[in-house]
């Protein structure tokens, strides 16, 4: 039980992730796809996050008054490479959408088979 | 004492530029700035390959902060035959790029244009030269991040949908490298790429190392394009700018290659990578696959860019091919076909660039005669296409010969045989281009063309002489090749 | 948009409150959750709700477009000219210990410096991209 309850957190990471993975290969829609990208990613963050939890840790801020008394504190760790990460989603998403938006002008349309189709006219 | 501080340099050079590039906002100064800094990066790249061969690994700590707290540069032979082939090939197309560029692309975006190729330059840089695992993570996707935008400033439309589905699969390809190195950080707790590499092994039979090991290879193995993950380099670099394409088809997917051998062979280590999994019998799968079904497919394409982008598919399966054989003799053509595939795809690019430039397409119909119109570039183009097949005094030809020579050290004579047979499929497609180009008259209202202009020549012509030169003494790559191999599987150097 | 009395009183009165609020996290990122990235997002997030209320035209007049593509470069060479400034005190690159009479204040100014470079250019480049792809349309 422990193994499904327990880890909850992994789980809805591996669910994220798949359905993240599915929306992008499923659908025709470009702007649908880069939804489906950042949903990959967000699982990502969420995969890191949890690795950094240390049970019964609080925030890793420095509490006035502590003394010299030992505090047990997360990871702050992979809370800075997720940053690293969501500056990169939101800067691939930015550039996924000026694409769409630069394609939709040249095309007429952001329907994958319809851009096929046109493509493999001339 | 600045030749301390080279591993930084060489990052930080580029990283400045590119920002100054848009300061200044004018596309002449925005290439003289570009081409002055690929040139330093050159010199710095010789400067750390002398300094590796003469005394060991470099380390560089960042910030002062010890190893495996800090983030450390480490650069040994592997690594700075990598930086040199990368920023040799920039020295190269950055000169070349002016004329190209000025034709290609309007000229209120040529300022741009240079420092995407510069933060490009950076990220490819950046990911050869580090030695802390997520460090690589970032530095690769401000390379591919520039690499879409560089890609979707070409021509035709076709560049946009391209750059999208470039973006599409190599952001998953990222994504997947990514969960690798987070699951490696939670067995192992450290992100140093030589502290991983001996945490490692107290942890190897567990199931999240095997995860890990799958993400990460199924992840660059996209970035790599090895068959069936190679689906966006076709379109990508058919349509993408001339100097784009030169640039990307001679670095990109070696320094992806370069990430998954210090991946498997550092981190997890050979042992592992070949007794827990099988990754030596799917690599060699695959990449003979992709050598036969890339070069099948680029007989038929009509379009000569993109049948060169299919034959780097096929040329990135023999690279795959060379280190599936785990040996020394294996690796060692893995690794020097890096640097010979450089040569050639850059020199034959860079042919066709100057085709585009003057006729304005590369269609294979449209260049009928052009052997007689374009002496010197057609030239280039088929001392390019025998070093493709692998014809004895080019540099083609010592790649194979390791390949063969591995397998025959093996007792695997098929593997030897199917190489030479797709060498036979390889003269195919360039005789093709041949025989158009030089045994067939110019169409009958085509205007004239001349001769490419000087500057696109004498970058292509310096890429050709290389490749027989290092064709005829292989010294410099059979030897860092070599010395990189032995120390890859741990024996030493 | 500009008919909307409540809307525009609303954001007339939260927008000083946002802009403060970014510089609050901006400098106390070495003390809690905060830092360069997060900054630059909610000063950015200041101006497009200006946009987004009054109009481009004005929020073009407040913040032109070159001045916005300055400010990007601006911010990288900040963070990138700290770490060379090191290189001439003598450290490594991005050495901060250098930068002061001791460790700890050479650190806590490197940091401080760093983060501000982060914060000017995610900022100007949240408001680039929102007036590049505003600007597509019309």
């Amino acid at each position: 039980m422990d193994f499904f309850v327990g880890h909850y957190n992994y789980w809805i990471f591996v669910f994220l992730m798949m359905l993240g993975f599915y929306v992008v290969v499923a659908r025709g829609n470009l702007v649908k796809k880069i939804i489906g990208l950042n949903i990959f990613q967000a699982s990502v963050f969420l995969l890191y996050i949890s690795i950094g939890k240390v049970f019964g840790g609080t925030a890793p801020i420095i509490i006035e008054g502590a003394g010299g008394s030992p505090v047990t504190y997360s990871n702050p760790l992979p809370h800075v490479l997720i940053l690293t990460a969501i500056v990169v989603g939101v800067a691939t998403t930015a550039l996924g959408l000026s694409l769409v938006i630069r394609i939709n002008e040249a095309y007429g349309t952001i329907e994958e088979d319809e851009i096929s189709e046109m493509d493999l006219e001339p | 004492m600045i030749a301390a501080h080279y591993p930084a340099l060489q990052i930080v050079a580029p990283l400045i530029a590119a920002p100054l590039c848009v300061l200044l906002r004018r596309g002449t100064l925005a290439w003289l700035i570009a081409v002055a800094v690929s040139w330093l990066v050159f010199f710095i790249a010789i400067q750390l390959l002398q300094q590796v061969m003469a005394s060991g690994p470099i380390s560089y700590e960042l910030g002062g902060w010890a190893a495996p707290w800090g983030i450390e540069y480490r650069i040994d032979s592997v690594n700075a035959f990598v930086l040199l082939i990368v920023s040799g090939i920039s020295a190269v197309v950055a000169p070349y790029a002016r004329a190209t560029v000025a034709k290609e692309i309007p000229e209120d975006r040529h300022y741009l244009f240079y420092s995407a190729y510069l933060l490009c330059l950076t990220g490819l840089l950046g990911i050869v030269i580090t030695g802390d695992a997520f460090n690589v993570f970032v530095f690769l996707e401000i390379s591919s991040l520039s690499s879409y935008v560089l890609i979707s400033l070409g021509k035709d439309r076709k560049a946009l949908t391209a750059a999208y589905q470039y973006l599409v699969m190599g952001t998953i390809g990222a994504t997947f490298f990514l969960i690798g190195v987070g699951l490696v950080y939670a067995m192992t707790g450290t992100l140093n790429m030589a502290d991983i590499a001996v945490r490692l092994d107290a942890v190897e039979n567990t199931r999240t190392v095997l995860a890990a090991f799958a993400f990460i290879t199924v992840g660059l193995g996209l970035k790599l394009a090895l068959f069936p993950l190679h689906l966006w380099l076709p379109n990508a670099y058919a349509y993408a700018p001339s100097a784009v394409t030169v640039f990307l088809a001679a670095t990109a997917t070696k320094v992806a290659l370069y990430t998954m051998l210090r991946f498997v062979f550092t981190l997890f280590g050979a042992d592992f990578a070949l007794n827990v999994t099988f990754l030596a019998g799917f690599l060699m799968a695959l990449a003979i696959v992709g050598v036969f079904a890339a070069s099948i497919t680029a007989i038929f394409q009509n379009n000569i860019k993109r049948m060169l982008a299919y034959s780097s598919v096929a040329q990135v399966g023999y690279m795959v091919l060379g280190v599936s054989f785990f040996s020394v003799t294996g690796l060692t053509g893995g690794i020097v076909h890096m640097f010979n595939h450089a040569m050639m795809k850059g020199a034959l690019f860079m042919a066709l660039g100057a085709v585009f430039y003057r006729l304005g397409t590369v269609h294979l119909d449209r260049m009928r005669g052009l052997g007689r119109q374009m002496p010197l570039t057609m030239f280039a183009f088929v001392i390019g296409g025998f070093s493709l097949i692998g014809l004895p005094l080019t540099v083609g030809f010592i790649s194979k010969w390791y390949l063969i020579l591995a397998a025959l050290e093996r007792g695997w004579w098929p593997i030897a045989g199917l190489v030479l047979l797709s060498s036979l499929l390889a003269v195919a497609y360039v005789w093709r281009v041949i025989e158009v180009a030089y045994f067939r008259d110019p169409p009958e209202n085509h205007p004239k063309v001349t001769e490419a202009p000087l500057s696109l020549l004498v970058p292509m012509w310096i890429l050709v002489l290389a490749n027989i030169y290092f064709g005829i003494d292989t010294s410099l790559t059979i030897g860092v090749a070599e010395r990189a191999a032995k120390s890859l599987l741990g024996l030493g150097g | 948009m500009r008919h909307h009395i409540i809307l525009r009183v609303v954001a007339k009165l939260s927008i000083p409150f946002i802009m403060l609020y970014a510089l609050y996290v901006q400098f106390h990122g070495d003390f809690g959750p905060g830092g360069g990235f997060q900054a630059g997002v909610i000063f950015g997030a200041a101006f497009i709700l200006y946009a987004l209320i009054f109009g481009l035209d004005n929020a073009l007049k407040v913040a032109p477009m070159n001045v916005v593509t300055f400010f990007i470069s601006i911010g990288l060479l900040l963070y990138a000219g700290v770490g060379v400034a090191a290189l001439f005190y003598g450290g490594q690159f991005l050495d901060y210990g250098v930068l002061a009479s001791d460790s700890v204040s050479g650190q806590h100014l490197g940091i401080l410096l760093v983060e501000l470079g982060v914060g000017i250019t995610v900022a100007a480049v949240m408001i680039a991209i929102f007036f590049t792809f505003a600007d597509r349309g019309r």
